[in-house]
């Protein structure tokens, strides 16, 4: 056998093993990149999911939600999680989905209470992310809950234990995406020629006329 | 060439300009069109030798990395301020109107940020991947560039685009309703490959990348896209990525919003189900007419819109016109795109120019003639899955005018005697 064909051979033995070893996605290794040690992932694995995975140890009562709310949160969002200027509505805004202008809040549209952990705790406050501790955060979150009366009890505290007994309201009304939701050209081959006789202008943006000027956005 | 709007005989933009002012309200002063072109000088012209024929110019060292003329200074990315509360947390829109082929230049490609723009030290830079993997891996950016590469154009698309018209024409200039895209060629990594290295768990079904951003940006993408075309990129048009765009590295989704495609990358954990995140959940979901939403709509739908003429790119010129646009979509490549300048009575095919890559953008064109009539203008593509780009008003029967994006609706522009154009809708 030529060197090359038993190269060729060697090979194809050796894919034939890599196939029938390989479990689900087995590949090639690279030998690239070093292994995280747990410390490093403990430190950076923030995330929460709305079953509770990757939840801190940690508790925190709407008493002392409200006092952190007041002063790292309230500037944006209102004392009352009513938002300031175009920052979000945080509170409010039931009974709005379907009408002419619905108020998207953590009550009325958030599906799911451990995003809300999650986002503070990534992303908030504005500017100085990641500064709240895992019971400063529970706390918070409980005051969110308690500003939009998902809550009632003053005294509720909110922990790792008793976090996914809380539901919000809004959870059922997540649907799945429903595109294409409009013709194909296989339905509708579009018309090309006499497609109607009279058009007429509905609408005109200069009417509305919100559009920025050059020389102000320099 | 046809002579419009000039009494000397000659069409400038300033003359031009002068008669749509003295027509119908001043276009400058509402500062819908681009600022006028340099004074025009006649000992610059033939028969006379302008002065960039006689003299030196600037020496090779003067310019080291190479701007636009100074003449084309108003080219440049645009907010709308009054739309969020902060610079930091906002969006900026590609001047669409002043380009042209289907590369986005990486100084024009639009903003989003949500925490402004993360400065990254790339020697500091790792990328760690965890969850549902044999071995949890860090990367260095010199590891990241060990791996085999490849290089792909594609769009990215904000699904809020185009999102401030679901009641009604708002914004004049396809810069503010349409320049929410951009389109460069990456070059990075297979996702594929940087997964596999840390080895997939049999129950993997969801990655969920994160940003190292002051937000922390996170999305839950399914395994199967993720393995499918989803790539880390390095560069964006045979350069380094630049700050704002996610430098060192950025998730690229092809064909999908581009919120997905996390920039500033620190981290991707890797799970048996979605986390619904905050841009998941609140944000980048379809709110519909009865109250319900849709949620992870991820796809791009088809979409094109004429870029030239446009409320900031008037018509100058009676008879010979090009009018020229750009069509997508999320789902493949654009087949076929066609041309009303009747609002709808009458269609042309345009015409393609230039590569059709899947999930890019593609350029169209359409040379005709103007006698000076007003014209309704739009477009209208399908995409190779066979789906045809809806009217706005189709959309709204189906979605109602709440659902903030994926609004890929045809695109009307009325197109005046003076030339002057502006966002309209038609019946």
């Amino acid at each position: 056998m030529s060197r090359s064909a038993r190269a060729a051979v060697s090979a194809l033995l050796f894919s034939t093993a890599l196939v029938f070893s390989s479990p689900a996605v087995q590949a090639e290794s690279f030998g690239l990149g070093r292994l995280a040690t747990p410390e490093e992932i403990a430190a950076w694995d923030i995330d929460v999911r709305p079953d509770g995975q990757g939840l801190p140890e940690g508790r925190g009562g709407v008493m002392t939600g409200e006092e952190i709310y007041q002063e790292r949160c309230a500037s944006c969002h209102g004392e009352f999680g009513e938002g300031s200027g175009r920052w979000p509505v945080l509170a409010g805004g039931e009974d709005t989905l379907d009408t002419e202008d619905p108020v998207k809040t953590i009550g009325s549209y958030w599906p799911y209470l451990s995003t809300v952990f999650d986002y503070v705790n990534r992303a908030m406050p504005f500017g100085d992310a990641q500064s709240l501790t895992p019971d400063e955060t529970y706390a918070v979150v409980a005051y969110i809950l308690y500003l939009n009366d998902i809550v009632e009890d003053e005294e509720f505290e909110l922990s790792k234990e008793n976090f996914t007994t809380v539901r919000l309201p809004n959870e059922v009304n997540f649907i799945e995406d429903a595109r294409p939701d409009t013709a194909k050209v296989e339905q509708a081959e579009p018309c090309m020629s006499d497609c109607k006789a009279e058009v007429e202008i509905t609408a005109r943006a200069r009417i509305i006329d919100v559009t920025p000027d050059e020389d102000a956005a320099d | 060439m046809s002579e419009t709007g000039s009494s000397k005989g000659r069409t400038t933009r300033r003359g031009f300009l002068t008669g749509a002012a003295a027509v119908g309200g001043s276009l400058a002063a509402t500062g819908l069109v681009r600022p006028a072109m340099a004074e025009s000088d006649p000992e610059n012209q033939p028969p006379n030798v302008a002065d960039w024929s006689k003299y030196l110019g600037e020496g090779v060292d003067a310019r080291p990395y190479g701007t636009p003329s100074e003449y084309e200074s108003h080219v440049v990315r645009r907010n709308v301020a009054w739309l969020t509360a902060s610079p930091e947390s906002s969006v900026n829109f590609t001047p669409l109107h002043e380009l042209d082929g289907i590369i986005t230049p990486n100084g024009l490609c639009f903003e989003r940020h949500h925490s402004g723009i993360a400065e990254v030290v790339p020697s500091d830079f790792r990328l760690m991947i965890n969850g549902l993997v044999d071995k949890p891996l860090i990367f260095t950016m010199e590891d990241i560039k060990r791996f085999p590469r490849t290089n792909k154009v594609y769009f990215l698309e904000c699904a809020a685009n185009s999102g401030m018209e679901w009641r009604g024409a708002q914004l004049n200039g396809c810069q503010f309703t349409h320049g929410m895209i951009h389109c460069v060629m990456y070059t990075g990594v297979p996702l594929k490959h940087i997964l596999e290295e840390a080895g997939l768990k049999t129950n993997a079904k969801w990655i969920m990348p994160e940003g190292g951003d002051a937000s922390g940006m996170n999305r839950s993408i399914p395994l199967e896209k993720a393995l499918d075309d989803c790539m880390l990129a390095f560069a964006m048009n045979g350069e380094a990525l630049r700050p704002e765009q996610g430098y060192p590295l950025r998730l690229v989704v092809p064909g999908w919003e581009g919120n997905m495609w996390v920039k500033w990358l620190r981290r991707i954990e890797v799970g048996d189900e979605p986390w619904h995140a905050r841009e998941e959940t609140s944000k980048y979901t379809d709110l519909m007419e009865d109250g319900r939403a849709r949620r992870f709509t991820w796809a791009m739908d088809c979409k094109s819109v004429v870029t030239n003429p446009s409320p900031q790119a008037p018509l100058l010129h009676k008879g010979r016109n090009v009018l020229s646009g750009l069509a997508w979509s999320g789902r493949g490549t654009v087949d076929r795109v066609d041309i009303t300048l009747d609002g709808g009575k009458n269609w042309r095919h345009a015409r393609i120019d230039g590569p059709s890559f899947d999930k890019s953008v593609h350029r169209f064109y359409y040379e005709f003639d103007w006698n000076g009539e007003p014209l309704l203008v739009q477009s209208r593509a399908i995409d190779s899955t066979g789906y045809l780009q809806p009217t706005k008003n189709e959309l709204r029967a189906v979605r109602g005018t709440n659902s903030i994006y994926h609004n890929n609706g045809i695109q009307t522009w009325h197109v005046r005697e003076n030339g002057e154009v502006e966002n309209v809708e038609i019946s």
